[in-house]
């Protein structure tokens, strides 16, 4: 084997055959073949995560709104390269302040292989809300439960498999401190991207004249921007009134936007992870 | 079929819209809480009654509007006590050992025959300015950043912003405000970069201009070093520590009181507009990572921050060095600079040096105070530099006339004068406007001088100075 490089020391870790499928990449990460981004309420360990993922040391801290701009790393599993994004924490994708902003963008453009929505399993209810929102945007999505072991000291018993089902994507739970579960999460993703794993989010779909108003727009959408992948949620948007997607749209910010996110891949992300350094 | 373009389809939307019966936003809104509350009742489960009591009872004592204020008041004064008493110690340690290799190093140069202004401009002008920022600036950084990150990562700061928020509303800014003036006591462009998670412009510009009125990492040595050698060296050398940490926590309050009062200046005047609304949330406190705190605290803070200052202070070492050996008139070129400004400086209650000095060091505050030194030591002539605060005193008051004014003086110019480049850069970036970088100039210098030349005219009035 190739990587037989000693990475997370955490006991369980180093019985599970899986462990020598990791490798963290840093900022080392040259082309990749698959772009993952990390969304999540502020606050639910995102960083953390990423750093488990990584090996960097993004800046870590115990308040909402510590991650301001994406940073970006690399790992390898199970001989794939993986792009990591780590986005700024975000209660939803509707919101107009500049760090959330740079989640919504991302999701929605940058086109990610996958989007893993970290949450909290100590306020499951209030995570799931920007759960559903990513889950409108794309269908490659897995949810972590983060923060198991907070959860377990306040006496709280998640079933993963009951929100997976309910919600059409796997949920698997995880504590980014130690790195427990974290191999499981990585091969719900390589699942998710490969396709071995059927996803079908649940999805809100509001009253049948919305939803006809939506099929409606969706068209004219994708005439205006060729290639834009999320149709559908622009319309839902529009039809809301979104002063922010209306100016996109009217600036021609939107087919900048598409062809920018595509562009913009290894040159941005050495800087950005220096950048993200706080 | 024709082109479309995007106003046929902000057309179609509108016509949509309105079409639709009233209430369908509401009817999206409600559904998606009603699933997640749905979802989230079938998965949890509360296996126990042990509801987290500890975490509750813990913050009703800390965000209380009566324990509150003082609880965060004392976590400030420890943090400061733990940073003036210890790096009191070390600072003098490092400044014996480093001070002592540069006199190997002159005499070694001297004894193989090197010019003399070779000797000087690398030992007396390089080397001494590295190694007085190193001496002034390391200690106090590794014992704040890693006390700073503690108290971060155990989840302190969002209740801070709680306790604070009414007086930031007051002030008409925004409450997260608190948690960007948190960030400008490790380094004020971070505080900067941190107002994105202000989501209204009017608020986060408020917050940016401010940032600044918190002492940073760079200034707080000035502050500590001037609060031990002058306020507390006349207090029982018991007490030193305690009047030190006192005083630098009176000054850093004063700096939050400006924060205040500029903010309600700011958004009465030029940035007009009320307080928003928002939520924050009061994370669990978390078990701090012992690990993460010193690689974080000291690589990624006390390193990353030294180095900046190191590469500053090494040009500066050699300018000064350079004034100070090229002659002018009857003295050097330092000298009549300095006595050039020294009628503005006596109107502040400092003197020519001293702004010369802040003029030297506007890339990096840290070099204040071994630029100014340097400067005093009239470089070239005395070969090693004061390291015991008795030293410093002596150099200072009996060698140039400082009083306690100046020293007062220069700490509230320490704490209101002008960002440095670093942040003024900054400012530009997350505005793109140098309108709004140059404001941020202004308002502090101005701060500063009106400040300082008030204290100094009141101080003169009473016959104090």
């Amino acid at each position: 084997m190739a990587n037989q490089k000693v990475v997370l020391p955490t006991e369980h870790c180093e019985t599970c055959p899986a462990f020598t499928q990791l490798e963290q990449m840093g900022i080392k990460i040259g082309d990749f073949d698959r772009v993952v981004a990390l969304a999540g309420n502020p606050n639910t360990g995102k960083s953390t995560l990423f750093n488990a993922l990584t090996g960097l040391k993004q800046h870590t801290g115990n308040w909402p709104g510590k991650t301001v701009t994406r940073a970006e790393g690399g790992f390898e599993f199970n001989k794939l390269r993986y792009k990591l994004v780590d986005l700024p924490g975000t209660y939803s994708l509707l919101s107009a302040s500049q760090d959330e902003e740079v989640a919504r963008d991302f999701i929605l453009f940058g086109q990610p292989n996958c989007t893993i929505v970290v949450t909290d399993a100590t306020a499951l209810e209030r995570n799931l809300n920007l759960v559903m929102q990513v889950m409108e945007i794309t269908e490659n999505v897995v949810v972590a439960i983060n923060l198991m072991d907070e959860a377990k000291r306040k006496g709280l018993e998640v079933d993963a498999r009951s929100l997976s089902r309910d919600l059409g994507v796997p949920a698997i739970p995880v504590t980014a401190r130690s790195g427990e579960g974290i191999h499981t999460l990585l091969g719900a993703v390589a699942e998710v991207i490969e396709g071995k794993v059927a996803t079908k989010p649940l999805r809100v779909h509001g009253t049948p004249e919305f939803q006809n108003a939506v099929n409606e727009l969706v068209p004219m959408i994708e005439q205006l921007a060729p290639g834009i992948p999320n149709a559908r949620w622009l319309a839902i948007r529009l039809l809301d009134g979104d002063a922010r997607v209306q100016n996109a749209i009217t600036s021609g910010e939107l087919n900048e936007i598409v062809s920018r996110q595509q562009r913009q891949d290894v040159q941005f992300s050495a800087k950005m992870s220096v950048e993200g350094r706080q | 079929m024709k082109n479309v373009t995007p106003n046929d389809v902000l057309a179609k939307a509108e016509s949509l819209r309105n079409n639709l019966s009233t209430g369908f936003r509401d009817e999206i809104v409600k559904s998606l809480y009603s699933e997640a509350e749905k979802i989230a009742n079938r998965a949890v489960k509360t296996a126990s009654d042990k509801k987290y009591d500890l975490d509750q009872k813990i913050d009703r004592l800390v965000t209380s509007p009566i324990t509150g204020l003082p609880i965060m008041l004392l976590m400030l004064g420890i943090v400061i006590w733990l940073t003036v008493s210890g790096a009191n110690v070390v600072s003098e340690a490092i400044a014996n050992i480093l001070f002592g290799l540069g006199d190997l190093g002159r005499n070694l140069f001297n004894s193989i025959g090197v010019p003399w202004w070779l000797t000087g401009f690398i030992w007396d002008g390089v080397y001494l300015g590295l190694a007085w920022v190193i001496s002034v600036m390391l200690p106090p950084m590794m014992i704040f950043f890693p006390a700073f990150t503690f108290l971060e990562d155990l989840g302190y700061l969002p209740r801070v912003a709680f306790n604070l928020d009414w007086m930031f509303k007051k002030s008409g800014a925004h409450g997260k405000q608190s948690l960007t003036m948190a960030m400008g006591f490790g380094c004020n462009a971070a505080g900067v970069v941190a107002t994105r998670i202000i989501d209204s412009p009017r608020e986060r510009l408020i917050a940016i201009l401010t940032n600044n009125f918190v002492p940073c990492n760079g200034r707080f040595p000035t502050l500590i070093m001037l609060a031990t050698v002058f306020v507390a060296s006349a207090f029982p050398a018991a007490l030193t520590s305690f009047i030190a940490a006192g005083t630098v926590v009176g000054v850093v309050l004063i700096g939050v009181g400006f924060t205040f009062l500029m903010s309600w200046a700011l958004s009465r005047t030029v940035l007009k507009g009320e307080a928003s609304a928002f939520t924050l949330e009061l994370p669990p406190y978390r078990k701090p990572n012992f690990g993460r705190i010193l690689y974080t605290s000291i690589i990624d803070r006390t390193i990353f921050v030294l180095w900046r200052a190191m590469q500053t202070a090494a040009p500066a070492g050699a300018i000064i060095w350079l004034l100070a050996n090229i002659p002018y008139g009857d003295a050097n070129l330092a000298h009549a600079i300095a006595n050039w400004l020294n009628p503005f400086g006596i109107l502040l209650g400092l003197d020519g040096v001293i702004l010369l000095a802040y003029i030297i060091a506007i890339p990096a505050n840290e070099i204040v105070v071994p630029t100014m030194m340097m400067m005093y030591m009239g470089a070239g002539m005395m070969v090693n530099g004061p390291s015991s605060n008795t030293d410093i005193f002596n150099l200072l008051v009996h060698g140039n006339g400082w009083t306690l004014l100046t020293a007062v003086n220069l700490m509230l110019f320490a704490l209101l004068h002008n960002p440095c480049a670093t942040t003024i850069m900054t400012i530009y970036k997350e505005t793109k406007s140098w309108k709004w970088a140059t404001v941020s100039v202004v308002i502090t210098l101005g701060t500063a001088f009106l400040v300082t030349f008030f204290t100094a005219s009141i101080a003169r009035l009473f016959g104090w100075a």
